[in-house]
């Protein structure tokens, strides 16, 4: 399997999906408004933080309950580094706001949440499966909690109320948060922010599609199928599974910095349970393990609730006359339903790898054989 | 010690709870030869190949292999040294292929790193292409290169006993050490991979066989171990070893007194 193959064909193709991905956001702003963009910017880093529980629940087959955590630490990073709040905090220590420039930010980002990712793996290696699951679950909320709590006796995050004034990420010397005028276009700060969440997401599939296709790649897959014999065939499970631990949190640790620029305010409240579980369930629903998959997941899954808090309104006036169910109540009904309905009719996810469903498709053909 | 002695056992004891799995066995394997260890059913024959090949760590004794301490418990560490066996009841990647199977099984003997395989260095694209190549010829050396892209599930109980014997060559074993291979095997099957095994002897390979099939192992073997009840009770040609009284009543049972 080559992602990046150089037939002419798939060169079209990716060209197009390029151009498509490009006007996206100004044909979005431009017809349903710049409300939509924004809901773009956030499936292009539910992508990101898909991609990387990828890593540790499709490929290396580690069910991770708490990922949620590692997004936070990238968030929270960028927050305290790029707010008021140490200056307020610490006036003896702190001036001003360090505001360090981002391309130091997000790497620093990504390698702190890079070494919460082996701290969470270290003790688990011994674990699969549900008691795997229960500790990455705890690992999850003890960082929320730890956020929550860490403004005594020293003022870090802020506690609950969280840390507010974050400055936008400047990308070469341009603020993302203010509109931009190109070529008598008017480009938003949500447009802007889409081209640069858009380059880090291709940046972090490219980097995806290498590993998947690369020694480590396969020793992760071969720890998921037997691990056993992933031992005898001479891998050293604990540092490649540490690997998988620390690469995946990596690009949660960068997502959560894009987040926390983005968005101008963090607070504990963002990195709960049902995030970790929101984003296994794009990694599963997608078709966990395969990238193209996964990416769709992401996307769906985070444009779907969007959708139905949009349409749900219109859609019972159209068929009732009037507004029987409150859009939002019904928007996590919808969602849930769809949710089952993908795991009873594909159960390997919406796209699997091809090996893989035909795996699936041989399990469920095998009784019939009998019959 | 002599240069021609690959590996050799010291006093190796194994306990599970109350259980004595393996009480002061002692093996040599000479280079190049064709080793068979057999037994009755508990005798602790896969105990002894686990302890080896480091899936269980040994509460006694030591082993030597190539003129260096084996490190027994780590069994990545193990296939580093040159052990590479295959198991009992096949263990394969079953969602991969059969050609990525093999691949997986050359990776102690593969040093791309994360970044390596993230820049694709050219250093990381030969050793892939490398890899591919060896596995090729690995698949067609056990007579399954036609199978290559098939996914290893789908492959016939005798094609994936293959395979794994393939996986395990993969690692440049200095030997190889297979748990009861033949076991589930039609009479053909048998023959095909006692062919097999004749040829990976005749390449010079030293083999580890544990075997319930008896008559393979006598036919095949240059030398044969016995266990009963943890013990080693003989070790000799398999002529002698089938003439042993104590073997005999191992397998039979004494006459009552």
């Amino acid at each position: 399997m080559n992602g990046l193959s150089a037939k002419p064909g798939a060169r079209a193709g990716m060209l197009l999906v390029g151009l498509a991905l490009a006007v996206l956001p100004l044909l979005v702003g431009a017809t349903i408004g710049n409300s939509w963009v924004r809901i773009l910017d956030f499936a292009l880093l539910y992508v990101m933080l898909a991609l990387g529980l990828n890593i540790v629940v499709g490929f290396a087959g580690l069910l991770d309950l708490g990922y949620i955590a590692f997004y936070a630490v990238g968030a929270y990073l960028y927050a305290i580094i790029s707010s008021p709040h140490l200056a307020t905090a610490f006036p003896a220590v702190f001036a001003a706001a360090p505001g360090w420039p981002v391309w130091l930010i997000l790497p620093l980002g990504a390698l702190l949440a890079g070494s919460f990712g082996v701290l969470l793996g270290a003790p688990t290696l011994k674990l699969r499966g549900d008691y795997l699951a229960i500790v990455t679950l705890g690992f999850g909320e003890i960082i929320r909690i730890f956020l929550n709590n860490l403004n005594a006796p020293l003022n870090i995050t802020n506690g609950p109320q969280g840390i507010n004034n974050i400055a936008p990420a400047q990308v070469a010397g341009l603020s993302l948060g203010r509109p931009v005028e190109l070529f008598g276009l008017q480009l938003p700060s949500v447009t802007l922010h889409y081209y640069f969440f858009l380059a880090l997401t291709l940046l972090v599939i490219f980097v995806c599609v290498r590993l998947q296709d690369s020694r480590l790649g396969r020793a992760w897959v071969a720890i998921r199928e037997d691990e056993v014999a992933a031992r005898a065939c001479g891998i050293n499970t604990r540092n490649v599974k540490l690997l998988a631990f620390g690469l995946g949190a990596t690009f949660g640790g960068v997502a959560g910095g894009l987040f926390a620029g983005f968005q101008g305010f963090v607070s504990p409240e963002s990195f709960g349970l049902l995030e970790s579980v929101m984003v296994l369930c794009m990694v599963v629903l997608g078709g966990m393990g395969h990238i193209p998959g996964v990416i769709l997941g992401a996307v769906l899954l985070s444009l779907l609730p969007e959708v139905l808090r949009w349409g749900a309104a219109p859609l019972q006036q159209l068929l009732f006359g009037k507004v029987l169910i409150d859009p939002e109540s019904l928007r996590l009904l919808l969602f849930g339903v769809a949710l089952v309905l993908v795991m009873r009719f594909r159960p390997a996810g919406l796209w699997p790898s091809a090996l893989r469903r035909r795996e699936l498709d041989a399990h469920e053909a095998a009784p019939g054989d009998a019959a | 010690m002599s240069a021609d002695i690959l590996l050799a056992a010291r006093g190796i004891g194994k306990r599970f709870g109350g259980v004595q799995a393996l009480h002061d066995v002692a093996v040599t394997i000479r280079r190049g030869e064709v080793y068979g260890l057999i037994g009755p059913n508990g005798a602790g024959k896969t105990s002894f190949f686990n302890v080896l090949t480091g899936l269980y760590s040994a509460d006694e004794g030591s082993v030597l292999f190539d003129g260096a301490a084996l490190p027994l418990g780590a069994p990545h560490r193990i296939a580093g040294a040159g052990i590479a066996r295959t198991f009992q009841n096949i263990r394969l990647f079953g969602a991969m292929s059969a050609l990525e199977n093999v691949m997986v099984g050359r990776h102690i003997r593969l040093r791309t790193g994360v970044f390596g395989a993230i820049l694709r260095t050219p250093a990381a694209r030969a050793e892939e292409a490398a890899t591919v190549e060896r596995a090729r010829q690995l698949l067609d050396y056990v007579g399954i290169g036609r199978l290559a892209g098939q996914q290893a599930t789908h492959l016939s109980y005798g094609d994936q006993r293959r395979l794994e014997i393939a996986r395990a060559l993969a690692s440049e074993p200095k030997l190889l050490a297979l748990d009861e291979p033949a076991a589930g095997m039609n009479a053909t099957e048998t023959a095909g991979l006692r062919a097999l095994l004749e040829k990976l002897r005749g390449d010079g390979l030293t083999v580890l066989l544990i075997e319930h099939d008896v008559k393979l192992v006598m036919g095949l073997c240059d030398r044969v171990a016995v266990l009963d009840y943890g013990e080693k009770i003989a070790e000799d040609v398999p002529a002698v070893v089938r003439g042993d009284p104590r073997v005999i009543a191992a397998y039979l049972g004494t006459e009552a007194a």
